[in-house]
């Protein structure tokens, strides 16, 4: 038996496309190793009425943890369950989203199980019952090639590059109540704020528009948030290293090596120059636009498309354009 | 206040990659080490929390060959009272550095334990928990800033699409991110005295790692695309593109 685990996420009461991922590849993995995907979701009661959704995406047997203090995120409380679950199910692997929850998750998981992790990969495979692993290293300017001697194999994987796939299937959906003290927790969430105005973060965009210091002025974002507003929903704002160390923008937007290392489906990087940073952090768009004055600007070096202009000029008529491409749909 | 700040010495991050012949390490040739940059935002976050506490030192430890005397020696220089360097390799097993790490720091008479969110070489985001959780501390990831108060830490961290507000019973451990503390310049001064700081060195061998890289490869060079166009007139065809030759849009 090779079964395989996908932890889904679930964030503010709602099973979303994280967890599809990790459902997926999980699917996948499992199907190389002549075995079953399972799904683990933690939530407050009644989120069990979303598990079915997970079936669809290959879980054949769908887990439900439900307990009022499971329905935010509590690092220890979390942990001590998916650590338990994993235990008890005997799996081969173990699949965490390489998100917030999840970088945060998985380590604590792998510390108690005593076994390691690959954090963050971007290829996981399994050919004669042997899982190989592939995770960028050096914010992606290096790819290590990684094999585990022992099991559970624990990944977690990056958003946006294992696709989830909706299968014609249907899975069980298993209730369970796991035992919680929330007086013993030793860390407590006081407050959550934003999520507020509904913006997508830029890990988990499929499309990105970036700004760097070509943009003059934080003034100026306008334009950028004219231009994700117009693609709509997917869309999420990043930022270079510059703007964020001049305080333009929140370390949260920043791409690179010392932010977020994203690879959404479309990238923009508009008035960015392309430091070896920034690159490293980006390069795994699938496609990247770069919009700069200056036509010897390193980002064309790895860019798809270029347009060499002043981005004053250039943004309000590609924002309008894809407005009337949009409203055409 | 006793803080102990794990650091580690990584490839200064505007530095080109290459791997080497062997296939499974980088060419160290022309690389410039430096302290991973997380990490000097923990040292930073220990330096204050010592100031506002008025007493206590600031420690630093580090896994590592002995070149990363010099990342201590840069800690010290920024204020740190004392530092540990565990000699060995660390590998891309993070448990296993862990392991190193919590042997050394058990029973350590230090309520916070600070870590960087991530060290700028491997980039996996798990030595500060893993640690945390060998050592039967709570921990918190990711803080940007925290206080401390009546045997807690009240720690502020980014998460997707907003921020939380977290508090923490000490000892505890944290890893810290870009957020508050803005690192220090080591004055002259300061680096002079580094010098005469006590500096533990001892031989720490990791266990055999469970996670083996079997290569490493470069990524594949991304052919230049085209250039589309001059100003706002390339817009169009841009769009067109995108739509119909990326299948982007």
């Amino acid at each position: 038996m090779a079964d395989v685990l996908a932890f889904a996420e679930q964030r503010d009461g709602q099973i979303g496309g994280s967890a599809r991922e990790a459902v997926s590849a999980a699917a996948r993995l499992a199907g190389s190793l002549e075995g079953a995907a399972h799904a683990l979701v933690l939530g407050a009661p009644g989120i069990s009425e979303q598990g079915g959704d997970l079936g669809r995406f290959g879980a054949e047997v769908v887990h439900v943890g439900e307990h009022e203090a499971l329905e935010g995120y509590n690092p220890e409380a979390y942990a001590a369950v998916v650590a338990e679950r994993v235990r008890e199910g005997g799996y081969h692997a173990v699949i965490f989203p390489a998100t917030t929850l999840g970088k945060d998750l998985a380590p604590r998981v792998a510390a108690s199980l005593d076994v390691p992790l690959a954090a963050d990969v971007t290829g996981l495979e399994a050919e004669g019952g042997k899982i190989s692993i592939v995770r960028p290293v050096y914010s992606g300017k290096a790819f290590a090639h990684l094999e585990a001697e022992t099991t559970p194999v624990l990944v977690s994987i990056r958003p946006n590059v294992f696709h989830a796939a909706e299968l014609n299937a249907a899975g069980a959906v298993e209730t369970f109540t796991p035992e919680v003290d929330p007086q013993a927790l030793r860390v407590r969430v006081l407050e959550r704020k934003g999520a507020g105005d509904g913006q997508l973060d830029v890990s988990e965009a499929a499309i990105i528009v970036s700004g760097g210091r070509g943009m003059k002025d934080p003034e100026n974002w306008g334009l950028l948030e004219g231009l994700r507003d117009a693609i709509g929903s997917g869309a999420a704002l990043g930022a270079s290293r510059a703007v964020v160390d001049a305080g333009w923008r929140p370390h949260g937007e920043q791409v690179g090596q010392t932010g977020k290392t994203v690879a959404p489906k479309l990238y923009f990087a508009v008035g960015i120059s392309g430091a070896i940073q920034h690159l490293a952090g980006m390069r795994t768009s699938q496609t990247i636009v770069a919009i700069n004055k200056d036509a010897d600007a390193p980002i064309f070096g790895v860019a798809d498309y270029g347009i060499v202009g002043d981005l004053f000029d250039v943004l309000p008529r590609l924002t309008e354009e894809i407005s009337a491409l949009k409203s055409g749909d | 206040m006793n803080v102990i700040v794990c650091v580690k010495r990584v490839p200064d991050t505007e530095t080109r990659i290459r791997v080497d012949d062997s296939g499974n390490e980088i060419d160290p040739s022309g690389v410039k080490f430096i302290i991973s940059p997380y990490d000097e935002f923990a040292v930073e976050a220990g330096l204050r929390a010592k100031e506002a506490a008025g007493d206590g030192t600031v420690h630093l430890v580090s896994f590592g060959d002995a070149a990363a005397q010099e990342t201590l020696r840069s800690g010290l220089a920024m204020g740190a009272d004392g530092a540990t360097l565990l000699v060995g390799e660390p590998t891309v097993d993070g448990l296993a550095t862990a392991k190193v790490l919590a042997n050394e720091l058990e029973g350590a008479d230090a309520p916070l334990i600070l870590f960087g969110v991530k060290a700028a070489d491997d980039d996996q985001q798990q030595v500060g928990p893993m640690v945390a959780t060998l050592l039967g501390r709570p921990c918190v990831t990711g803080v940007t800033s925290f206080e401390v108060q009546d045997g807690k830490a009240v720690c502020h961290r980014e998460v997707e699409g907003g921020s939380e507000v977290v508090e923490v019973d000490l000892p505890a451990a944290l890893t810290i991110t870009k957020g508050a503390y803005e690192p220090r310049y080591a004055s002259l001064k300061g680096i002079m005295a580094a010098k005469k700081k006590p500096l533990e060195q001892k031989d720490a061998a990791a266990a055999d790692p469970q996670l083996r890289v079997v290569r490493l490869t470069e990524p594949a060079p991304r052919s230049a695309g085209r250039i589309v166009g001059e100003g706002p007139d390339a817009v169009p065809e841009l769009v067109r593109l995108l739509r119909e030759e990326a299948n982007a849009l």
